[in-house]
């Protein structure tokens, strides 16, 4: 499996060629349910005003997001660092005047950057991690133990058949062994 | 308010870093009276990956709602994540009939049906305010913090999206304040109060997350807090854990110590400091107790 590296940002600022454009990717996104309404987005940047990353990021802008999504400008997109800067906390979503699950777009743009390839580490690590023990990090022997010491409950185990199943189902399991080049 | 009984869901922070909320919340819970049951066999809520997978995110939460299905009991969670995750999944679930038929679809595969309806999700936060009371917490505080000033930081998943949730004013929320009042304490306004910590993106990118958290530790000492309270362990871990790396990096000093909301609550109801695990705490909380 190979993987493509996440692009540094100076590629979503290059110069844009027509060539850069998919108009079917607007249709195509928006038939993911709870972000069809995408096309109503009409770039008045409350999103990107309100957004707490944002403001300490010069690359990060939902507003940029929703707009080169509505171009169609797919492969920048997904390969673009910016897509996994938001930390899903709904401001944006909450505020939109038009009613767009903002986060809902970039978390759509993410499972299709994961498909063609690109996964940042921590993610792949998470994957994997949820797989294996059903929880999404490695909670260490000796956080058990301790645990037990100090009369908490022993921390109950995961069922990791049903997990793995499900993974299988969905095909997720694939994303988790992408490895890194 | 006798025979409130939840099912707790831990979730995957707590037991991997932040034991001292788990523990307090749950002394806190037994002497309000709360019965807490142990959830068997529970899997991630799903959040760290719907950026992967959604199907996947829905799928693990899914597995869990059935679970609290099973027991006929409703799921109390102290981290705003999984709150939020499987608050908005039940939600979703229930509304929705054309995802229900394709998720249990799914969950055919290991023998699950979310049958919808019969459970609630409640995080730690609004269990207290409408289900225990703010009045039967006033009433169990015996020792009141009263001169303690400290400060507030919901945790993004108790409040938004508001369209899922449903609890508080996330534009000006009020509840965690009167929670923290009914301690005794003063709980201040601060600039920046309901933005996100920038927790999650830790691992993607280290330096907005700590400038994010820094500019909120300024702003918070900026109007003299002694503390700040949080009810979510991603939250804490930022603020923290992540407080010398923070300090390091801005070249600042904050020295704030950040207490998860049942610790203050149990001083307030005679807790000891040692007790609700103070000593934890990467950022030292004694002096505050001797201001108390």
């Amino acid at each position: 499996m190979s993987e493509k590296k996440l692009a540094t940002e100076t590629k979503l600022t290059r110069e844009i060629k027509m060539r850069d454009f998919d108009p079917k990717f607007k249709s195509e996104i928006s038939k993911v349910p709870g972000i069809e309404n995408i096309k109503l987005c009409f770039q008045c940047g409350t999103c990107t005003a309100d957004c707490p990353i944002a403001r300490f990021s010069d690359i990060y802008s939902p507003r940029k997001i929703m707009r080169m999504t509505q171009l169609g400008m797919k492969d920048r997109l997904l390969s673009s660092e910016s897509l996994w800067l938001c930390a899903a906390c709904f401001t944006c979503v909450d505020h939109c005047p038009q009613g767009v699950d903002i986060a809902g777009v970039v978390r759509a743009l993410r499972n299709m950057a994961v498909k063609e390839g690109v996964i940042p580490d921590v993610f792949r690590e998470l994957t994997n991690n949820i797989l294996k023990t059903g929880y999404a990090y490695r909670i260490p022997e000796l956080r058990l133990k301790k645990r037990v010491e100090k009369g908490l409950p022993p921390l109950p185990e995961a069922n990791l058949e049903d997990v793995s199943k499900l993974f299988d189902v969905i095909g997720v399991s694939k994303a988790s062994k992408m490895e890194k080049k | 308010m006798a025979g409130l009984k939840y099912l707790l869901f831990l979730g995957c922070v707590i037991p991997y870093r932040i034991a001292s909320y788990e523990t307090s919340s749950r002394k806190v819970l037994k002497k309000l009276g709360v019965k807490l049951v142990e959830m068997p066999e529970f899997n991630c809520c799903g959040l760290p990956i719907d950026g992967v997978n959604h199907d996947a995110m829905l799928m693990l939460a899914a597995r869990n709602l059935c679970l609290a299905e099973q027991q006929k009991l409703n799921i109390l969670t102290l981290c705003p994540g999984c709150a939020g995750t499987l608050r908005k999944v039940n939600r979703s679930l229930q509304e929705d009939k054309k995802l229900k038929e394709r998720v249990n679809g799914y969950l055919k595969e290991i023998d699950m049906e979310f049958k919808g309806g019969k459970i609630a999700v409640r995080h730690l936060i609004q269990a207290l305010v409408e289900d225990v009371g703010l009045e039967k917490i006033k009433d169990a505080v015996v020792k009141p913090l009263t001169g303690l000033k400290v400060a507030e930081h919901n945790g993004c998943h108790v409040l938004r999206p508001a369209k899922y949730i449903g609890f508080d004013n996330p534009e000006n929320p009020v509840l965690l304040k009167r929670l923290i009042e009914a301690t005794g304490a003063e709980c201040l306004d601060y600039m920046y109060e309901t933005d996100c910590c920038g927790a999650p993106i830790i691992g993607v990118n280290d330096k907005i997350p700590l400038y994010l958290a820094g500019d909120k530790l300024r702003n918070i000492k900026a109007v003299n807090a002694q503390a700040l309270i949080t009810a979510c362990p991603l939250c804490h871990m930022m603020f923290d854990i992540n407080q010398p790396r923070i300090e390091r990096l801005l070249s600042e000093r904050f020295g704030i110590p950040v207490l998860h909301y049942p610790q203050l609550l149990g001083l307030a109801m005679g807790f000891t400091p040692k007790e609700m695990e103070l000593e934890e705490l990467r950022v030292d909380a004694t002096k505050l107790l001797n201001a108390t």
